[in-house]
């Protein structure tokens, strides 16, 4: 059994001697370096471009502007493509664009022979601008008379959606005997993805076929993309995706290699390369939504929820990425919770503003649903004086769950055993006890908060994920996937399933993890943490499919039927088990009889059609120094029903690293602008991942589900555990001090500010 | 690759010195930390570099017969906190140090260059301020001693002129014997940081511990430089050590500070952070030496 | 200008011609081929391209190639043997789980190695503060550290 077992990772020795290749490791020595040169305004119109000096620069190869690139648009979501234009993503931006709307936006691109003339001569290029003032939030871009970003949306609103669930309305539910409501604005702040790795891509040109290296989690869909946006046909465009040292989203956007593969065109072929610094990978690439939300419940006092509602303002930034699919997320979340049994009304907006661009980002709108969610869920159960652990046992989404809007179904529920398996382990009932009435400077509190996430996209989008399997003459077997290894562990678990699939041991199968579109199996890629469960299918069904064609070669080499064979540890196998053929005899009759060379190989697409929820919580202790300000965290628990577990020590470690995102996001990551959209903190210094000090032992709880829709019972695990760590955070704050902050993060100045108002600190204000 | 003109290695301090005075565009490095950082972001155009990188003449902790404790400035933080006079006569200097930015910071990042970069937020400075270390400043004309407490003139600039080599931080006997200290560094997280706020608190006490004898308070980031509040320390002397001292002194300080506003934190809760944590600091300075509160 | 330096990389002398405008990541990953010193941020905050300069840990982006005349830096290829032998310390990483997307480990097994080489011990609070230089946004830290108690552990 390789399915279920914590074998070491397949590409970890490539990692630990630095054998592993990532795109800087691999492209040509003499690529030309191509430096972007960005404007210095967030809003406002490129009228001319100075490019003299910059061209006259010893070593400069050329200089491209926006008046000189293509005049088509295209996207850069990492979504599949729909062969039905409506629901095709919005084309916004050109290669280099005059019309500026974003700071640092792409207006020129400096091409040099190496990486210091490229930026002396970047910093030469003197473009004008007509400027427009700089819009920072929704309310901004939606408010009268506001500067038009695209001419395709007037207004800046890229869509506008609602819904309203029950037969009754919120006015009613609060108007029921003894009702009580609670009604706030939240807010999340734009984060970033900060993959170690930056934005990396180098581009050849070899006659007519562009070649793309690139850091990416989607090669397929960046192959489209790139031939949209040079216009040309996409099979002209070959992807390859080496390792990459994270993407979390970022590099589910294509970033810049319609640019790099636009510039070998130009340059006769030779090879370029962009590799972006820290400071544009933070202000320029993508970012998390930030989002700002009115809301209200009502509920009973014997903790019944009532009914609620959510007006959400998605702030897109100057480009549509992703667009509203995030928002659409979000408000799914807050919906597919709990159970208002009177109503609900949502309604989402996402509008253009002069932010950078936000995309997907680990979560894709669940992070930021799930905080208000689950702020809300506390701060209701607050208001009734109700543990809220007991009001979400009573108002949580029950088995058989289904949403009323795409059908997604809970085809397996743990969400019940998942709170209690938390209330245990932090000690739940006790600690909300003992941490009742604190009063002096140093208070803990506990809290808690819950999620569900469907896995994959199906059916807002296209699944579909195929795998290729190779048996080769000595007895082993390769298997390519289309589904690309980010570092969440991808390699590994395809090797466990197509072992498995198989009844091979796992040390006969080479995955092979890089991509190439023009020879890798199709996949749309990384992303939705759909893989193991759509590609994984794909996986196991070539295993089995290889399978048979070994027993069908088999039983003619033994001359006995294929029904009774069985593959299983490397030997064929009769029906008690016994073994007739060892694997290795059968691969080499089969590639060199002669009389019978059949090569064994399988090919198998999946086109998966069903999705399910996986579902978890976040238990968190913590301990407040109110005069600093200062949380500290003393322990956070996840716990995960994502299914039956693929590799168990995989699992757990990619539950610490999402651990380690939301506390972050909870405690102290934001992106920071000045009141012109300008990027205040766009480094590693001034945004503030957590470090090793920052971070309290990360502890893990699975509860299996066998799900009988996934290849293996598997279900969403990549994303999840980042979702309920920062509401978590947020409510054990409530429960210690009472102090109940609408927004992320929890940062000690905030804290100060919100003690202060609420009569904590005691003493004058310092003003 | 780094957008440099001339680089140019000294072989000792005297030569650091001479190539300054004949180079006038000529710019000091040594560990690297902030001037390559400047450079790559293009705050020194054209650099021409004069290394003084490991010099040994510059490097080190030594004693003088005195007791003066004399201190390398071109010595990294992470030897100056493992020097064992420095463990023994200024734990809280070593202390202090120690929470530079990350372990490999602290193996390239110099004291000297700590403070000729004129940061307020420098982890070094409040301590050395606290110590009345006295800086000498050598150039091509000879040497001078300057007090840090006249050395700072605003943010980023000191009285340092362009050719002048910083050879040695010296701290008096006077200024760091029968005296204990604690420094704090706030900051958003707990490493890789740049302080939101520096504090370091001196205190010496009477014999039976229970009486101030002298006070001082040095500040980073509670003003465009680092800063002493010698009205807070002097109104202390004399005082029986009490909580209630502790009050007086963190309310004491709060009109000698005059931190700013900025997108990293507002004047208030800098404010905040200056009474509560001179609170803190006093208090665990006179536990260090040997009092009770 | 390029001049002539010579140091030892890996355990074996190198002479070669660099500019002396050059960081030490460039030299090692352009010139002498050693790609697993990683490019993280170029300003000393995220440890992507740690190496061992006379078993120190110091971060190759922030450090002039001119500084490393007659030094000796130690990159994780100088730690396998011919016969694919692993270090203690990268096998440790392998075995608590400690790799994700890879792009860190290179920079934070020097740093373990370091803390091996001291023959000291550390309390886990010790070892925070002690691979705080190295952001990781993979792991959470939890197997990182696992993997360095573990190697400290071999060790003693």
């Amino acid at each position: 059994m390789a399915v279920g077992q914590s074998v070491p990772r397949v590409d970890a020795y490539a990692k630990v001697t630095g054998q592993a290749q990532y795109v800087g490791d691999l492209e040509p020595k003499t690529a030309y370096f191509a430096k972007i040169v960005r404007s210095t305004i967030a809003n406002g119109r490129v009228t001319s471009i100075e490019t003299g000096e910059a061209r006259a620069l010893p070593g400069v190869i050329a200089v491209f502007t926006c008046f000189d690139v293509p005049d088509i648009q295209f996207p850069t979501a990492g979504h599949p493509w729909s062969t039905v234009p409506s629901h095709q993503d919005i084309c916004d931006r050109r290669l280099l664009n005059a019309r500026v709307r974003v700071w640092g936006d792409e207006i020129a691109v400096v091409v040099a022979r190496d990486r210091l003339t490229a930026e002396r001569a970047a910093g030469l290029v003197r473009a004008e601008y007509e400027t427009y003032p700089a819009l920072s939030t929704p309310a901004e871009a939606m408010a009268e008379g506001a500067p038009c970003l695209h001419d395709e949306k007037p207004g800046n609103v890229i869509a506008h959606t609602s819904f309203h669930l029950g037969d009754g309305s919120f006015a009613d539910a609060a108007a029921q005997p003894g009702a009580v409501t609670v009604e706030a604005d939240y807010a999340v702040p734009a984060v970033q993805h900060c993959h170690l790795e930056l934005v990396h891509a180098c581009a050849w040109m070899e006659h007519e076929k562009i070649t793309v290296v690139s850091s990416t989690q989607i090669p397929h869909i960046v192959r489209r993309v790139v031939g949209q946006a040079l216009g040309i046909p996409w099979s002209r465009v070959r992807v390859i995706k080496p390792y990459i040292g994270g993407g979390f989203g970022n590099k589910q956007d294509v970033l810049v290699e319609p640019l790099t593969a636009w510039l070998t065109t130009k340059l006769g072929g030779h090879p370029v390369k962009i590799e972006l610094t820290r400071e544009e990978v933070l202000g320029c690439t993508r970012t998390r939504h930030a989002f700002d939300w009115h809301v209200s419940a009502a509920a009973l006092p014997d903790g019944t929820l009532l009914a609620r509602t959510y007006r959400a303002y998605s702030n897109q930034g100057g480009y549509a990425s992703h667009a509203h699919a995030i928002a659409a997320n979000a408000a799914n979340v807050f919906k597919q919770c709990y159970r208002d049994r009177v109503s609900l009304d949502s309604e989402s907006y996402t509008v253009y503003t002069n932010r950078p661009t936000a995309g997907a980002m680990r979560g894709y709108g669940i992070p930021q649903g799930c905080f208000v969610t689950e702020a809300l869920t506390d701060d209701i159960a607050y208001a009734i004086g109700m543990d809220p652990l007991q009001f979400r046992l009573k108002n949580c989404v029950q088995a058989g769950y289904v949403d009323p809007h795409n059908g997604i179904t809970m085809h397996t529920y743990a969400l019940d055993q998942v709170i209690e398996a938390g209330r245990r382990a932090i000690g739940w009932d006790e600690k909300r006890a003992a941490y009742a009435g604190q009063t002096g400077p140093v208070r803990r509190g506990v809290g808690m908060a819950l999620f569900t996430y469907k896995t994959g996209v199906y059916p807002i989008s296209l699944e579909t994920a195929a795998c290729r399997m190779t048996l080769h003459e000595d007895g082993r077997v390769s298997v390519q996937m289309g589904a690309t290894e980010i570092g969440q562990g991808a390699d590994t678990v395809f090797s466990q399933m197509a072992a498995e699939a198989l009844g091979v041991t796992l040390d006969r199968i080479d995955l092979c993890s890089t991509q190439d579109t023009d020879v890798s199996p199709f996949d749309t890629g990384a992303y939705a943490s759909r893989q193991t469960y759509v590609s994984g299918m794909a996986c196991k069904k070539t295993g089995e499919s290889l399978k048979r064609k070994i027993l069908d070669y088999a039983a003619r080499m033994l001359n006995r039927p294929a029904d009774g064979l069985d593959l299983r540890e490397n030997r064929i196998v009769d029906e008690t088990g016994a073994a007739l053929l060892p694997l290795e005899d059968a691969a080499m009759e089969a590639c060199y009889s002669l009389t019978d060379s059949t090569h064994l190989s399988a090919e198998e697409s999946y086109h998966c059609t069903d999705n399910t929820f996986a579902t978890g919580a976040c238990f968190a202790e913590i301990e407040v120094d109110l005069p600093l300000g200062r949380i500290k965290v003393l322990r956070l628990i996840n716990v995960h029903d994502s299914g039956r577990l693929i590799n168990p020590a995989l699992a757990k470690a990619q539950v610490q690293g999402g651990m380690s995102m939301g506390l972050g996001y909870a405690l102290s990551e934001e992106l920071l602008f000045d009141e012109n959209c300008r990027p205040l903190n766009a480094n590693l210094l001034d945004y503030k991942l957590p470090t090793a000090p920052d971070t309290p032992r990360l502890e893990t709880i699975f509860i299996e589900t066998d799900d009988p829709t996934a290849p293996y019972g598997n279900k969403a695990l990549g994303e999840p555990p980042a979702i309920p760590v920062a509401p978590a955070i947020r409510n054990a704050l409530l429960n210690a001090t009472g102090v109940a902050v609408h927004s992320l993060p929890l940062t000690p100045q905030k804290l100060i500010e919100h003690f202060r108002a609420a009569g904590l600190l005691g003493g004058a204000s310092h003003v | 690759m780094f957008d440099i003109q001339r680089f140019t290695a000294a072989s000792d301090a005297a030569d650091a010195v001479r190539l300054l005075r004949e180079d006038p565009d000529a710019v000091l490095i040594a560990g690297g930390t902030d001037v390559l950082i400047r450079i790559r972001e293009g705050k020194l155009p054209d650099a021409h570099l004069v290394s003084i990188h490991g010099l040994p003449e510059l490097t080190g902790v030594r004693r003088t017969p005195d007791g003066t404790i004399v201190i390398g400035p071109a010595t990294p933080f992470a030897v100056l906190a493992a020097d064992p006079i420095i463990q023994t006569c200024l734990p809280f200097l070593g202390e202090a140090v120690s929470r530079v930015g990350g372990p490999q910071t602290r193996e390239a990042g110099t004291v000297g260059g700590n403070l000729v970069n004129g940061a307020t937020s420098a982890d070094s400075a409040p301590s050395l301020c606290a110590l009345n270390a006295q800086l000498v400043l050598r150039s091509a004309d000879g040497t001078r001693t300057v007090p840090i407490t006249a050395f700072y003139t605003g943010p980023g600039r000191t009285v340092r002129r362009r050719d002048e080599l910083l050879t040695e931080i010296r701290i008096l006997p006077e200024d760091y014997a029968g005296f204990a200290g604690e420094t704090v560094k706030y900051g958003k997280r707990a490493a890789m940081e740049i302080a939101t706020l520096g504090c370091a608190v001196m205190v010496r006490l009477s014999d039976d511990k229970r009486t101030v004898r002298a006070l001082r308070l040095a500040y980073g980031v509670a003003a465009p430089t680092p800063i002493r509040c010698p009205q807070a320390e002097a109104a202390a002397v004399g005082k029986p050590v009490s909580t209630a001292l502790a009050d007086e002194i963190a309310h004491a300080v709060l009109d000698e500070v005059n931190p700013r506003s900025s997108w990293r934190a507002s004047r208030e809760f800098r404010l905040q952070l200056i009474e509560e944590l001179t609170r803190r600091a006093f208090r665990a300075a006179v536990i260090r030496a040997g009092g009770a509160i | 200008m390029l001049k002539i330096i010579q140091m030892t990389v890996n355990g074996q002398p190198v002479e070669l011609a660099v500019d002396d405008r050059e960081a030490l990541l460039d030299t090692l990953r352009d010139r002498l081929g050693l790609t697993s010193v990683k490019r993280g941020c170029e300003v000393g905050e995220c440890g992507a391209c740690t190496v061992l300069i006379d078993g120190k840990a110091i971060d190759s982006c922030l450090y002039l190639t001119m500084w490393a005349q007659g030094r000796s830096i130690l990159t994780v290829e100088g730690l396998r043997r011919n016969d694919g032998t692993l270090d203690p310390v990268q096998q440790a990483f392998i075995d608590e789980c400690a790799v994700q997307c890879g792009f860190c480990t290179p920079g934070l097994i020097l740093t373990a190695l370091s803390l091996v080489m001291s023959g000291k011990a550390y309390t886990r609070d010790e070892l925070k503060t002690k691979i705080s230089g190295h952001l990781c946004r993979c792991t959470g830290y939890e197997n990182i550290l696992n993997a360095v108690e573990h190697a400290l552990k071999v060790h003693s």
